[in-house]
């Protein structure tokens, strides 16, 4: 039963996977493969969704460009005591048996159907037309419920007030926050500030794009591999889906 | 204790205590002395400013949601640009004396304002570039 | 008046706010440490990003669960027609009031941002159980108030069986609904069970009854009344049905966990290597919050007053044991993302995580207490609440 709500539930993503078969592209990784930004005006559209494919075996153990690049972004500072504010963080893995191990950039994973949302009383989490996940902090009354929510302890609790507001996002003590996957970026057509460093560091560990248009880099790229949505069993029909990561 | 009162003490305490409060209101509008802002760069304001003045609030407070809420990005009033044209050019804030531009006239009416426990209150690289990519989209 | 103390009025009016005053106090230190927390932010308390919801918590889920469970006195006398509880009826309605609006005040000084709490219902999220919450919460009020105005308004009298169904079918919800704010979270392995809200619910007999036993005595004393070993042996029986099955439930909890693979690491901790979280469990839960009542209930114990006051005492005693299990522990234990593989981050994946309560906590927890006691002792002191059955045999023979 819970098999056949999987599948009406996933999103095209999946379905893309399973065709993986039929269609092969040659591989190769285009970075840039947009470069618009939405005109002056106009709301995010429905048509997009934003997405990330984050090729593990790209991916460097000890590298921690694209968290640097994000507290830089950000202006999260570098602390990484318990109370501290990480909205991308570096998993190492080492499989049970086998022993490979594997490193993996953990952020928010920018689900179609975000159960922050679902559970957040006054609407602050919310998802954009264009598939991410943010908070609106102007109505976020710090209850956590999001983060008790959340299956990839995505989220941070701002605990103490910010004197730093030379980041990018606006924050503020006693509101939750969380990976924005760069929105301000985004909408100049810019990419986010992870994907930019870790491809400058010479790893091309992440791809951005559009996951809902069939000829961007990142859709191609998924045709021809089987990437592995994390908690695939909550059907969460999450934005960023990994390479080489074997799912059990 | 009250309940006895004759009618003519109750009026005159009405007459007391309206005068009053009129002395007392008189006398603060004389003690306050007229509001001299620091308006940074200023120059022509996005609207009229007298209409800037009483609106305000509300312009941000729409223009908040639509960007946030639906990413539409561009519009005309916008809190950074505030920032950017009214950073006192002393300390380069709204904030910090009862002179800078926001702080002043809030304390002046006395408002509370808490944009600024999250939003920059100077200009920051961001918001420069921010304005610079929608000039160049413009164009 | 019916109260058959007989000292000058000053003499009671001074004992009286002798008795208040430890409850403002509380209510004071309360006030100051959520001062605190609003002014420095939640970095002064002991929670952080991985266990979010710490010791405040746990008492406001105590009070309010407690405070649907005192209603049950109410229900029993109300809609089931029973004398002994229908006499107790308004003492239970003070008291539900008071504990749930000293749960909701820890609840809401332990947000982020308290002063935007009224978004909850201006911005209301229709899919939040939270938000359903925010309405379940003050309905009860409402109804409880209601309720309370048929018992003490003789003109009212009518409506007293209906206001009772009203009061007894909310809180089978409210409690039902405080579950699923745990039932809903189904990606961690403490939480997303089917049996948390009909466990809540159980739970909450026992800690209001409790709650109750202990109020009433309290009260009774304070008034040089008599408590009628009669009542009170029916009540305690009570008591001690609902802590078995209390007991009961918790048990099938932990098994059918055990019986989840996924689960089964997590179980091991909280049974067997969680620290804290596994003494509260097994020492304050299991062994003194169980055991001992039913011991002290159960046996020729339960002849004298005071060891029946004694369980119901330890039963509270295990509630919070078993709540700061539930919740600390619950969230102490990692989130389980990749399946098979050994995990390490800077966010603590794969870690256990650790949580020590600072002082702000739980003098803001205890400042509910205190709300809760000032609210009792201010409406007894304006009201007649007492049990009247015993104050109509008072006067009777005194
Ligand atoms: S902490 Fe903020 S964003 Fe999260 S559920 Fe509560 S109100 Fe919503």
């Amino acid at each position: 039963m819970s098999d056949k709500c999987a599948q009406s539930r996933r999103n095209f993503l999946s379905r893309g996977a399973a065709l993986t078969a039929a269609v092969a592209i040659a591989p190769g990784i285009l970075l840039y493969d947009f470069a618009r930004a939405r005109p002056v005006g106009e709301p995010a559209s429905g048509k997009v969704r934003w997405g990330m494919l984050i090729d593990t075996t790209q991916c460097e153990s000890g590298c921690d460009e694209c968290v640097q690049a994000c507290n830089r972004e950000n202006a999260l500072g570098s602390d990484t005591g318990a109370t501290a504010p990480q909205w991308i963080r570096k998993v190492d893995l080492e499989q049970e048996g086998s022993g490979k191990k594997l490193s993996l950039p953990m952020m928010c994973q920018h689900c179609a159907e975000p159960p922050c949302v679902e559970v957040c009383p006054t609407g602050a989490s919310f998802k954009r037309a264009d598939g991410i996940v943010l908070v609106d902090k102007h109505r976020c009354i710090g209850c956590r419920y999001c983060m008790m929510a959340c299956p990839f302890e995505a989220r941070s609790f701002v605990h103490e007030p910010v004197l730093d507001h030379s980041g990018a996002t606006p924050r503020g003590k006693g509101t939750v926050e969380s990976c924005t996957l760069c929105v301000h970026r985004v909408d100049e057509g810019r990419l986010p500030a992870c994907v930019e460093a870790c491809s400058k560091s010479g790893h091309q560990a992440i791809l951005f794009g559009d996951l809902s248009d069939p000829a961007s880099e990142i859709s191609k790229r998924i045709l021809s591999v089987t990437p592995t949505h994390l908690r695939a069993d909550l059907n969460l029909g999450t934005g960023v889906s990994y390479l080489g990561l074997e799912s059990s | 204790m009250f309940v006895g009162m004759p009618m003519k003490v109750w009026r005159f305490w009405w007459y007391l205590m309206g005068t009053s409060c009129l002395v007392w209101t008189m006398s603060l509008q004389a003690a306050v002395p007229p509001l001299d802002l620091d308006i940074g760069l200023g120059g022509h304001c996005v609207d009229d400013p007298q209409y800037m003045r009483l609106n305000h609030m509300k312009l941000l407070l729409k223009q908040r949601d639509e960007t946030v809420r639906q990413g539409i990005r561009g519009g005309k009033y916008s809190l950074a640009k505030c920032v950017d044209c009214h950073a006192s050019k002393v300390n380069h804030s709204v904030l910090g004396t009862d002179r800078n531009f926001c702080q002043g006239c809030h304390v002046y009416a006395s408002v509370k304002i808490d944009c600024f426990e999250c939003h920059s209150s100077s200009p920051t690289v961001h918001t420069l570039r921010r304005q610079a990519a929608v000039e160049s989209h413009k164009e | 008046m019916t109260q058959p103390s007989r000292s000058p009025i000053t003499v009671r009016l001074t004992r009286y706010f002798f008795v208040l005053f430890p409850g403002v106090f509380l209510v004071l230190a309360g006030a100051w440490s959520a001062f605190q927390m609003e002014e420095h932010g939640h970095v002064i308390t002991g929670m952080n990003n991985q266990v979010v919801w710490g010791l405040p918590h746990v008492f406001a889920i105590f009070l309010i669960v407690s405070a649907s469970g005192i209603l049950n006195v109410a229900s029993m006398g109300s809609v089931f027609g029973q004398p002994v509880y229908k006499a107790r009826a308004p003492l239970s309605g003070l008291l539900a009031i008071a504990m749930l609006a000293a749960g909701l005040s820890v609840l809401m000084l332990d947000l982020g941002r308290p002063d935007r709490v009224v978004l909850a219902a201006t911005t209301y999220n229709v899919t939040s159980v939270f938000a359903w919450n925010v309405l379940l919460y003050s309905g009860l009020f409402a109804t409880v108030l209601m309720y309370l105005w048929t018992l003490l308004d003789r003109t009212m009298g009518k409506w007293t069986k209906p206001a009772g169904i009203l009061v007894f079918v909310w809180r089978f919800i409210l409690t039902s609904g405080t579950g699923l704010i745990f039932a809903f979270l189904v990606a961690r392995q403490a939480y997303g069970s089917a049996l948390l809200p009909p466990m809540f619910i159980v739970m909450s007999f026992a800690w209001g009854m409790s709650v109750f036993l202990l109020v009433q005595s309290g009260v009774l004393w304070w008034h040089h009344l008599p408590l009628e070993p009669a009542i009170l042996k029916r009540m305690k029986n009570l008591l001690a049905l609902f802590v078995l099955a209390v007991l009961y439930l918790v048990a099938i909890y932990h098994m059918t966990n055990l019986y989840f693979s996924r689960q089964a690491a997590f179980e091991r901790f909280i049974l067997l290597d969680g620290g804290t979280a596994t003494l509260s469990f097994w020492l304050g839960y299991v062994l003194l919050g169980t055991l001992l009542p039913i011991v002290l209930l159960l046996t020729p114990l339960s002849a004298r007053v005071c060891n029946v006051l004694m369980a119901s005492f330890f039963v509270l005693i295990g509630a919070f044991s078993f709540l700061y299990t539930f919740i600390v522990g619950g969230q102490e234990f990692p989130l389980l993302v990749f399946t098979g593989y050994k995990v390490h981050s800077s966010f603590g994946d794969g870690m256990i995580a650790s949580y020590t309560p600072s002082l702000y906590e739980w003098l803001l927890g205890l400042g509910g207490l205190g709300v809760a006691f000032v609210i009792t002792v201010i409406g007894l002191g304006l009201f007649n609440f007492l049990p009247r059955d015993v104050v109509e045999k008072a006067s009777v023979s005194g």
